[in-house]
């Protein structure tokens, strides 16, 4: 008998899947997180220019508060903040506890909005400090 | 690894559409993944209208409409026809489930029928499971003991017992396992939920006497941490069981016990 195996198709998985919260949060987590080694980066560069002397830290001040750059730095405050409160919701998984489908699902809404509030909020008081 | 994509052979092409039922009143449109080993071709998604009129109110119903009426060669596995035998487990409206409890008005549009996900497929609907039930042997599902074996049986309180509540449900249909990303991508070394789920089962059982070898063996970066907790077992899981709790029990255990 041939072996019949050898050509048996995969069956289709995330091209077919229903994009449910909990997932969808999940891969944003593991995202973010990337996000944040590209970011941490940006801050060690912050630090080194300040090290090096004014003219190198105003030369890199000016990149980051121009218009590209502050898009870049909100993404930023913005993947730190979900991947913190993702942190938070995976620390509570750890004790056992927000198993519940429903309580899961909650708490993913819940991540995705106090993410985008947190960075609205960080960025308001960036502006309102700086007057 | 990750793999976001179909292999070549495996991507699915448009099927035939089959007309609908003639004289029908009602129908209502299926689309279901089909692929024979009897020939070369890619996975394709064939179109079948069912009268709902002339048809049950589950999903299983209208396959077997469909099976019945317009093509037999429809293949799929059904048995109990009533949530106990786990056979009909298939990913209906893009979750996975069972086709016998997942009735026709729980879903909007057309019924979208594929077999359960990244698995090779046998035939349509029929997926290997050959190494889910390998992964379930290996956790030894049974009661394992050192004392001798009492005359008549071997006794547990009642709140011992009802700690197997949730757990001993199960009917290893696969749904959870087939949900999870995880195991999507890790299933040669990742145990899956419910193949997890059944070892907590016998984790927690107060008449076992392996519980510190059944934690050993699942002490691995592979075999229970690639739970990653994203939730499809939980959310998917067609007896309303919660496999992704039960990993967490059991990452818990291996933490109190060093402690």
């Amino acid at each position: 008998m041939t072996n019949v195996t050898q050509n048996r198709p995969l069956s289709p998985h995330l091209s077919i899947y229903k994009q449910i919260p909990t997932m969808v949060m999940s891969i944003m987590h593991r995202f973010t997180g990337m996000a944040l080694y590209a970011g941490t980066l940006l801050v060690a560069w912050w630090l080194v220019a300040a090290a090096s002397g004014e003219a190198t830290f105003d030369w890199v001040n000016g990149i980051f508060g121009s218009l590209l750059g502050r898009l870049v730095l909100f993404g930023y405050t913005w993947a730190l903040m979900h991947h913190m409160l993702g942190g938070i919701r995976h620390f509570i998984w750890d004790t056992g506890r927000g198993f519940d489908p429903a309580t899961s699902t909650k708490m993913a809404w819940a991540t995705l909005a106090g993410s985008i509030t947190l960075t609205i909020l960080i960025w308001i008081a960036g502006y309102a400090t700086r007057l | 690894m990750v793999e976001l994509t179909l292999p070549k052979n495996s991507q699915p092409k448009p099927g035939k559409v089959w007309p609908k039922p003639e004289g029908a009143k009602n129908t209502r449109e299926f689309k279901i993944y089909r692929w024979s080993p009897d020939d070369a071709e890619n996975p394709r998604i064939d179109t079948f209208h069912i009268d709902t009129d002339d048809c049950g109110p589950m999903v299983l119903d209208g396959l077997l409409w469909i099976k019945n009426k317009i093509d037999a060669t429809l293949t799929l596995r059904r048995s109990c026809r009533e949530g106990i035998c786990g056979s009909c487990a298939m990913n209906i409206d893009g979750t996975n489930t069972l086709a016998c409890t997942k009735g026709l008005d729980e879903i909007d549009g057309a019924v979208k029928v594929y077999p359960l996900p990244h698995l090779p497929v046998v035939k349509d609907l029929v997926p290997d499971l050959t190494n889910f039930y390998a992964q379930h042997r290996s956790i030894e599902p049974w009661l394992k003991t050192v004392s001798p074996t009492p005359a008549k049986e071997w006794k547990q309180s009642r709140e011992d017992r009802a700690k197997l509540d949730g757990l001993y449900e199960c009917i290893l249909c696969a749904c959870c396992s087939t949900s999870c990303p995880s195991y999507w991508w890790n299933g040669d070394r990742y145990l899956g939920p419910a193949v997890l789920l059944q070892a907590y089962r016998w984790l927690i059982d107060s008449r076992d006497e392996s519980t510190g070898e059944r934690l050993d063996d699942l002490e691995d970066p592979f075999r229970l941490y690639r739970c990653h907790t994203i939730m499809n077992c939980a959310q998917t899981c067609p007896k309303g069981l919660n496999p992704a709790k039960a990993i967490a029990e059991i990452k818990k255990m291996m933490v109190e016990r060093r402690v």
